[in-house]
């Protein structure tokens, strides 16, 4: 930042300051009528027409290109009749759609809409067709047994997305992300509803009690640091033979380039 | 001081520690070898202090695996953990994971040495693999000390078997991941695979004694081994002195360094403790196979990011380059060759590199001894097969995280796996040829500065106008060092005594050829003389 001879209005130096407090005033107040989920959502009647029609609007005017204006699907995309509010909520919610550019598969990337807007296009999608709905809250918020959910997980995900949720490689540059920092919600969508290449994990192959353990587990270990120390990724034996070679033995031939300097 | 004592049996004053030596030398005869040992000279080079790295890693890898035997069980028998990681409470496992859990989370310190215990293994097998490159590039393998390149190399496959047997014990799913896989290869093998996997697990994969068996190995043979043959490998570096650069006064008779006691002992010796703080500042800071996430082994589940660990990467890598489709049934019988070529790959690697000081001293035909180290530029045939052995290895190394180079650079699996059958099959070429020119080059540039000296940067105006930069000749130091280097030709055939020409020899001038044909002769004594008259 530059300084400028005016010091006044919205060149003062505390301008920045406030703008920030603004900000984060508007943010967290946001934040604040948003996280009463509650309130959110009783704003948001899943049956109401009002809220169907509000999210055809959103859908028509932000889909429609690729699934077709009745998301009958088109050469583009797939039909989404059936597929339920929970889809919808993962894709557009997690900012995998509306989709940037068709790759091996949909990139995260920031939320295009709102949390309403979300809802609304989730019960549009719905009406269409009898699929998975968005999970209720008590299956998502990490109050299960961690010990049956780690061994579901590796069982059930671990090939894919690591023992500890780092993520993993798949064919043909697809991959299956880190689950580092994903929502519980969003997990439990995830395997309801099989996105990308994401095989679907329905209640009778893992019930949604299990399946809220596979939660509390991911929610355990994104609470709790590794007990070791730095966790290098928690990549395993990769990470920990490229931090030996490089810093490791780097250090110790440091040192040995010490040790001999000194009698010269 | 407690003179008192000594002061009556003997007429004349001594001290106390004189009369003590005397004691002890009288009963263990120890002043001659001190006089023998402590005078010896060490050559001062960084590079030389490597092989200590590794020796003073496994000092710390036999502490902290003492304590850790004062708590691991060897078993396979079941039991519900019961210890204090919360999201394994309850659930079934070997007394092996238990307890190596135990360790983790319920005995003071245990975490800590555990890591301490595996990062240190890794440093020793990482600093056997720097202190062999050393070896290597400056040609300290050639006689007298071929015998001793044999058992260095045998310790780098031993530690390797240490740590995959370490791998190995806690049972939990990645080590069971590994053994999963040496059972595989010990099933490729055709005729006795299955036998030998029945015989190694005490029937069926994973059976319930192969964690008590390995423990056997890791903690009784396997140590017992290493120790003695460190004790051969380090003896004989005494006995043949250790190697040394060239230089003004440094002969291949003598060794020029400080001496042994009390310099160089105090030296090591604080060295040891350096070394033993970086490994206790990486066991304090970073985690170190968190069993913990793993969970207990299960044939079932195999995690995304499952390598073993970095010295048995190549061998991973070798089995993930194989492409599909080469395994058959032939003869009513499954032939595995997608296991069977990499494993004789890897063994003709191995083997090539442990005969590979006779092979050079065959195409030499040199029986003389060699105290003085080569410099890598010096001989560029042996730098250029070196480079080309590292570039083979590298490959298959990076091939066993294969999957994370595909997630982390955003590359496709099938392009990274591609690149590296390429760069394993023809990045050695590739690299030795890049070596070799490079090599020379170097030493076309040694002979440039030793008869023309160092561009100084200094522009002079002479008389007649012209302008010239001043070239800085070397002092003799530095010169001694480019000039004093062996320069082999390619060896002639002769008949022999009975007037014939064998086909060995003719195999042995060819190889010879290969070695010697492109060549930078040190510059003599003569070319230095006229070079000076004709420059200045």
């Amino acid at each position: 930042m530059t300084r400028t001879k005016r010091r006044a209005g919205r060149r003062h130096p505390l301008a920045t300051v406030a703008l920030l407090a603004l900000g984060l005033v508007f943010t967290g107040g946001a934040y604040a009528a948003l996280s009463s989920g509650t309130v959110a959502q009783a704003e948001i009647d899943p049956n109401s027409q009002q809220t169907i029609e509000e999210g055809k609007k959103l859908f028509q005017a932000n889909c429609a290109t690729c699934h077709g204006l009745e998301a009958q699907g088109t050469a583009n995309g797939p039909s989404l009749i059936g597929v339920g509010a929970a889809s919808v909520d993962f894709q557009v919610g997690t900012g995998r759609m509306p989709m940037q550019m068709q790759g091996p598969q949909a990139q995260e990337k920031p939320v295009q809409f709102t949390d309403d807007q979300v809802k609304q296009l989730a019960y549009y999608v719905a009406s269409l067709g009898p699929g998975p709905d968005i999970p209720a809250d008590h299956l998502v918020n990490g109050g299960g047994d961690a010990a049956n959910g780690a061994e579901l997980f590796r069982i059930n995900c671990a090939m894919c997305h690591n023992v500890a949720g780092a993520g993993g490689a798949l064919t043909e540059g697809k991959f299956a992300p880190p689950l580092t920092d994903v929502s519980g919600v969003h997990i439990y969508e995830a395997m309801v509803t099989g996105p990308q290449n994401m095989p679907v994990f329905n209640d009778l192959n893992i019930t949604p009690e299990d399946k809220r353990d596979v939660i509390t587990y991911l929610k355990y270990l994104q609470d709790n640091r590794s007990p070791g120390g730095f966790e290098l990724g928690s990549l395993g034996p990769v990470a920990e033979g490229l931090f030996i070679w490089i810093f490791g033995l780097g250090a110790i031939v440091a040192i040995t380039v010490w040790i001999t300097a000194k009698s010269n | 001081m407690s003179t008192a004592t000594t002061r009556s049996t003997t007429p004349a004053k001594r001290s106390f520690t004189a009369g003590a030596s005397e004691y002890i030398n009288d009963r263990t005869g120890l002043a001659v070898a001190i006089k023998g040992l402590g005078r010896k000279a060490f050559p001062d080079h960084w590079s030389f202090l490597l092989g200590e790295v590794a020796l003073f890693s496994f000092i710390v890898v036999l502490v902290s695996g003492t304590f850790l035997t004062f708590f691991f069980q060897a078993s396979m028998a079941e039991v519900h953990y019961e210890g204090s990681y919360v999201p394994l409470k309850g659930v079934e496992m070997s007394v092996a994971m238990a307890s190596t859990l135990d360790i983790s989370f319920d005995i003071r310190g245990g975490l800590f040495v555990r890591q301490m215990h595996h990062w240190a293994a890794l440093l020793f097998v990482a600093a056997i693999g720097l202190h062999m490159l050393r070896v290597f590039f400056t040609g300290a393998f050639r006689k007298p000390r071929e015998i001793n390149w044999v058992f260095g190399f045998t310790l780098f496959i031993l530690a390797m078997a240490e740590g995959f047997t370490g791998y190995s014990l806690p049972d939990d799913l990645l080590s069971g991941n590994g053994l999963r896989i040496i059972d595989g290869m010990v099933k490729g093998i055709p005729l006795i695979g299955t036998w030998t996997s029945f015989l190694i697990f005490g029937g069926e994969f994973p059976g319930t004694d192969i964690v008590g068996r390995l423990y056997t190995l890791h903690i009784l043979l396997l140590p017992a081994l290493v120790v003695a043959l460190i004790a051969v490998h380090v003896g004989y570096v005494f006995i043949h002195k250790h190697t040394q650069f060239a230089g003004p006064g440094r002969e291949p008779t003598n060794s020029v360094g400080p001496p042994i006691l009390p310099i160089y002992a105090a030296k090591a010796g604080g060295f040891l403790f350096l070394i033993w703080g970086v490994i206790a500042l990486i066991a304090a800071l970073f985690t170190i196979n968190p069993i913990w996430n793993y969970g207990p082994y299960d044939p079932s589940p195999v995690s995304a990011g499952t390598q073993p660990d970095w010295y048995i990467g190549f061998a991973d890598g070798a089995l993930r380059l194989i492409p599909p489709g080469w395994e058959f049934v032939w003869l009513d019988r499954t032939w595995s060759f997608n296991i069977l070529v990499p494993l004789i790959a890897i063994g003709i690697f191995i083997v090539l590199v442990l005969i590979y000081p006779f092979i050079e001293a065959w195409i030499k035909g040199d029986k003389r001894e060699h105290h003085i180290a080569d410099r890598p530029r010096n001989a560029p045939t042996r730098t250029a097969i070196g480079a080309a052995g590292v570039t083979f290895y590298a490959g298959l190394w990076a091939a066993a995280s294969s999957d994370i180079l595909a997630t982390h650079f955003s590359l496709t699996m099938e392009g990274v796996i591609h690149a590296l059958q390429a760069t394993v099959i023809v990045g050695p070429f590739i690299a030795y040829f890049i070596t070799k020119r490079v090599c020379l080059a170097l030493q076309k540039k040694d002979r440039e500065i030793v008869l023309h000296g160092y561009e100084s940067g200094r522009i002079v105006k002479l008389p007649g106008g012209e302008f010239i930069e001043v070239h800085q000749p070397l002092d003799e130091y530095e010169r001694w060092r480019l000039v004093s280097y062996e320069s082999y030709q390619p060896l002639m055939i002769r008949p022999n005594a009975r007037g014939k020409i064998t086909v060995g020899q003719r195999v042995r001038a060819g190889f010879s050829r290969w070695f010697f044909e492109d060549r930078i002769a040190p510059v003599s004594k003569g070319e230095l003389e006229s070079g000076h008259d004709g420059h200045h």
